[in-house]
């Protein structure tokens, strides 16, 4: 329940939205869920399993690259295990935890409303979602993972040069996942814009819905450029097109162009709910507002929109026009102004403010190490020729490390820490989460820093082994010690994390005094989020006393409650005036259904039984009626 | 982190031991960006240390603002239009001397075409074709055409010049003018697939005279061996399938699958750099090239008898 009262009319009331919103118990009921929370924990397991599955690729990389010459694994194994790692921790573990666990959880909640618009959608995101990972995760079992990179240029992926399943478990596991997100993205755009509760105009919106926000613009654009990539590769690999074939008038650059007009926007894709979070956590934890609110806002879209006009400084050692590349440079270096914007903001709500150094808060400060740190490496590869002599060096790896690793997933750990006693309801321990943060920056450091130095010497990134005598040895050897020292910190965190949820003390509704909405509900929320639609009169929420024993005034009065079935508020895109109450619909079979139906067809295509796939894709049909047909009765 | 940083010097492959102007060019262009880079980091890196030692004092809410403002508009737009101004500035000078040679400002092309996993050599204007090993003079400017036979590949020699990727359909040119005399290292830079890690090559630099001599002794084609071993070893080259795959110009093998070796005997390495040519080594290539390095393209000869491949190994390594 949202508001503690204990006047009888509002316990009443209380108890009727607990039947309302009450889902199936059990395993069939995390299948047919649609509850934004429940969907949100189930991409925080799922993204975590893929995690610890990349990881795991990072650390036999790393074991075979810790000396000269070693044989721990051969070259086609290496390959796929180097392509398997980029394509999981990004497509299958950073997007899904930050976009699909945080996004789920937290928008809705931030903004007093009852779930996400489209509650089935969302439940079919994560099953495709989950489809899609099972599916690619296949061909590493059946030894036939795609091995040309997660990048997959042709015409190394074509099928003259990659003649067995693994491109296409590749490109169609992709293109399962892209829609998944498209979905997602979807979802999060309209819930952004309409769902929040009356009286969060815009401009009181939290910083990291704005940051999810920017991140589903990006998100809805730039992926149909790497759908259509992946639809022309396998028209090519499957059905003799020749979109890339230069005999036949294709060109190769085609593919790098709209692979990296898709994957530079999906670095910010990765990295902006993490300046979300932080924009989240360092209010709570200097008890003071961000510093320059709207300045922030404004930098988080703009990076989002200045990112699509940068990713030709992948491709600065292709030989394009000297114009083209002066003109990417110019975006490449422009794009550092939003991002300096947010960092020195950062640093002085730290500074003015009074800064408790709690783990998440840690956390935190580890993540602006790294993104200044990053960032500035990142600012000597859009030098043209700087980056014509580090491209495709283990610089690049380090550079890219520190941001995605080091910026993107430090918050998200932080965050973790951050939301767990709202999810478990339950406090984790403070000085072993210190001290698991210690363990991972210092790891992180020790793993990447390295690899500077390496890809200064000259070693070229994607390679399974090197000569003596070359002076990458010792580099390697840390790297890969550094790499161990940081999968321990991760168990370290995990242990502290599972431990917690079952032995923690008890947390109460806001242990830290955040400010956002989340914290004004108890912990664990109910599945309704609010007893009582939120009322809203500043940027602040959970800070302001008056509004929040208003909610408690209302939740007596029966004002908002919207007790009479799945109800939560519809409101007015920007100035957020209330609009209107939407029905919601309730738990149910069908997405589930439609995401195994929707994997199967695509394992059919993959496999070249197009009759069976096209029955799959009738089938499909048949479920999306269903899912549309008129519901029982609501208590 | 200099000291470490700087002991790369001397590596053959280190970005941060150039050799030639343009290769200078950057190297400057580095350290320029990475001491700015790092004055910018310790101010950052200062501003969380402030906020550490001033934790437990509160500001005033208006006079925190405003410094925030001020602090956030000069560190966050002012400082970094400036920095990024004087940047980019740099970075257009110093990109015509990375750029393509103009048409006719250099004395000689050497076309270098990536295979998987190899490279090959040619001198347009002779018939010499070698591999992996690529002679160039001293003091000349020469334009380097870099293409591919198969997969996009990367030239890198990283102390002569910035790499260039090598894309089918497409001709990219570098140039390398190198003052000193000596053996450079280079690696392909482009994943290109299961042998990318064993695609390396050497440069090197000759004074223009002997690189004329070398030339024109490459240009020949190889000599027929007088007798014994050697010619035993010839007559099994023709007639197992080594000439399916490769060439050895004068002879009937034109196989253009893996390098030309009309002058095997001449070059210092085997399988673009994997191990140095003995003849130890040879007879193990030809035995069983995947131990050496796997994915690559040669299949081994083990079946055949231990004389026959005692006598390609002499043959070959005759190929002077």
């Amino acid at each position: 329940m949202a508001v503690e009262s204990s006047a009888p009319a509002a316990v009443e009331r209380i108890h009727r939205l607990d039947r309302i919103w009450a889902e199936r118990p059990g395993l069939t009921g995390w299948i047919t869920t649609t509850d934004h929370k429940r969907i949100g924990l189930l991409y925080l397991a799922t993204s975590l399993a893929f995690f610890a599955a990349g990881g795991a690729e990072a650390l036999v990389m790393r074991t075979q690259l810790a000396e000269p010459k070693e044989h721990v694994i051969g070259p086609a194994t290496y390959d796929q295990l180097m392509t398997m790692h980029g394509v999981t921790m990004i497509f299958f573990f950073v997007i899904p935890l930050s976009i699909g666990a945080f996004g789920n959880y937290l928008v809705p909640l931030m903004i007093g409303a009852r779930d996400m618009a489209f509650p089935r959608m969302n439940a079919f995101s994560y099953w495709l979602f989950l489809g899609s990972g099972v599916l690619v995760y296949t061909s590493l079992l059946l030894g036939m993972a795609p091995d040309a990179g997660w990048f997959d240029y042709v015409p190394l992926a074509s099928r003259r040069f990659s003649p067995g399943l693994g491109i296409d478990f590749y490109a169609l596991g992709l293109i399962l996942n892209g829609i998944s997100s498209t979905a997602a993205a979807a979802n999060f755009l309209v819930t952004i814009a309409k769902l929040r509760a009356p009286g969060m105009s815009l401009n009181r919106m939290p910083l990291f819905c704005y940051a999810i926000l920017a991140t589903a613009f990006s998100l809805i654009f730039a992926l149909p450029a790497l759908t259509a990539d992946l639809v022309f590769l396998e028209l090519d690999r499957k059905l003799d097109f020749r979109f890339f074939d230069v005999a036949h008038g294709g060109d190769p650059l085609l593919w790098q162009h709209l692979f990296w007009i898709f994957g530079h926007p999906e670095v910010y894709i990765i990295v902006l709910p993490a300046f979300g979070i932080a924009t989240s956590i360092i209010p709570t934890f200097t008890r003071r507002m961000m510093a320059a609110f709207p300045l922030v806002a404004v930098a988080e879209l703009l990076v989002a929109f200045i990112g699509f006009g940068v990713w030709v400084h992948h491709m600065f050692a292709t030989g394009l026009p000297q114009m083209t590349m002066v003109f990417f440079a110019a975006a490449s270096l422009i794009i550092v102004i939003p991002s300096g914007i947010q960092i020195f903001a950062w640093c002085m709500t730290l500074v003015t403010g009074q800064p408790e150094f709690k783990t998440p808060l840690l956390f935190i400060v580890g993540f602006i190490v790294f993104f200044v740190f990053g960032g500035l490496s990142g600012i000597t590869l859009a030098a043209v020729p700087f980056d014509q002599q580090v491209t495709d060096t283990y610089y690049v790896v380090a550079h890219f490390h520190y941001v995605i690793w080091g910026a993107a997933v430090f918050p998200l750990l932080g965050g973790l820490y951050y939301w767990f006693p709202k999810v478990t309801g339950r406090m984790y321990h403070e000085r072993i989460g210190q001290l698991t943060f210690w363990l991972v920056f210092a790891g992180t450091n020790l793993t990447f820093f390295p690899m500077h130095i390496s890809g200064m010497d000259g070693m070229p990134r994607r390679v399974w082994t090197y000569p003596s005598g070359l002076g990458w040895g010792l580099t390697n050897l840390l790297s890969t010690i550094g790499a161990f020292l940081l999968a321990g910190g991760l168990v370290a965190l995990l242990v502290n994390l599972v431990v917690s949820a079952y032995r923690g003390a008890p947390a109460g509704p806001n242990p830290y005094g955040g400010a956002t909405l989340e914290w004004a509900t108890t912990s664990p929320p109910p599945p309704y989020n609010f007893a009582v639609i939120p009322q809203v009169t500043s940027a602040y929420a959970s800070w302001d006393e008056d509004d929040r024993a208003s909610d408690r005034r209302r939740l007596e009065h029966g004002d908002l409650v919207l007790e009479e079935g799945h109800r939560t508020t519809a409101s007015t895109p920007v100035d957020g005036h209330l609009d209107g109450v939407l029905h919601m619909p309730s738990e149910s079979p069908w997405p589930f259904v439609l995401g195994v139906v929707a994997t199967l067809g695509t394992a059919f295509v993959l496999t070249d039984h197009y009759l069976i796939a096209a029955l799959t894709a009738a089938l499909a049909a048949g479920v999306l009626t269903l899912w549309h047909a008129k519901e029982p009765a609501e208590a | 982190m200099l000291l470490v940083l700087g002991s790369g010097c001397g590596s053959n492959q280190s970005i941060t031991s150039p050799v030639t102007d343009p290769a200078r060019e950057i190297d400057t262009l580095w350290w320029a960006m990475f001491a700015v880079g790092m004055v910018i980091f310790g101010i950052v890196l200062g501003l969380l240390v402030l906020a550490y030692v001033r934790r437990r004092r509160a500001t005033d809410h208006d006079r925190a603002e405003r410094m925030s403002y001020a602090v956030i508009l000069g560190g966050g737009m002012v400082a970094p239009v400036i920095v990024l101004a004087v940047l980019f500035a740099f970075v257009i000078r110093v990109m015509p001397a990375v750029s393509a040679p103009k048409p006719g400002a250099t004395s000689l092309t050497v076309e270098v075409t990536g295979h998987q996993w190899y490279w090959e050599v040619r001198y347009p204007g002779t018939d010499a074709v070698t591999a992996n090993e690529i002679h160039l003079p001293a003091r000349t400017r020469v334009r380097i055409v870099a293409r591919t036979a198969d997969v996009i590949h990367s030239f890198w020699a990283p102390r002569l010049n910035r790499k260039i990727d090598m894309i089918p359909g497409r001709s990219n040119s570098i140039e390398l003018d190198v003052p000193k005399v000596g053996t450079y290292r280079g690696q392909c830079s482009e994943f290109c697939g299961v042998g990318h890690a064993e695609m390396a090559f050497r440069v090197i630099v000759q004074p223009p005279d002997a690189f004329r001599t070398w030339l024109d002794h490459q240009a020949q084609p190889a000599e027929t061996p007088s007798g014994g071993q050697a010619l035993a070893g010839q007559q099994q080259f023709m007639s197992a399938s080594c000439q399916d795959c490769h060439t050895i110009r004068g002879t009937p093998a034109d196989g253009r699958v893996g390098p030309d070796l009309t002058h095997i005997g001449s070059r210092r390495t085997l399988a673009a750099l994997t191990i140095p040519n003995t003849s130890r080594n040879l007879f193990q290539w030809i035995t069983n090239p995947q131990w050496w390095k796997p994915g690559s393209r040669m299949p081994g000869f083990a079946s055949l008898p231990v004389s026959a491949r005692r006598a390609l190994v002499a043959y070959l390594e005759g190929l002077h």
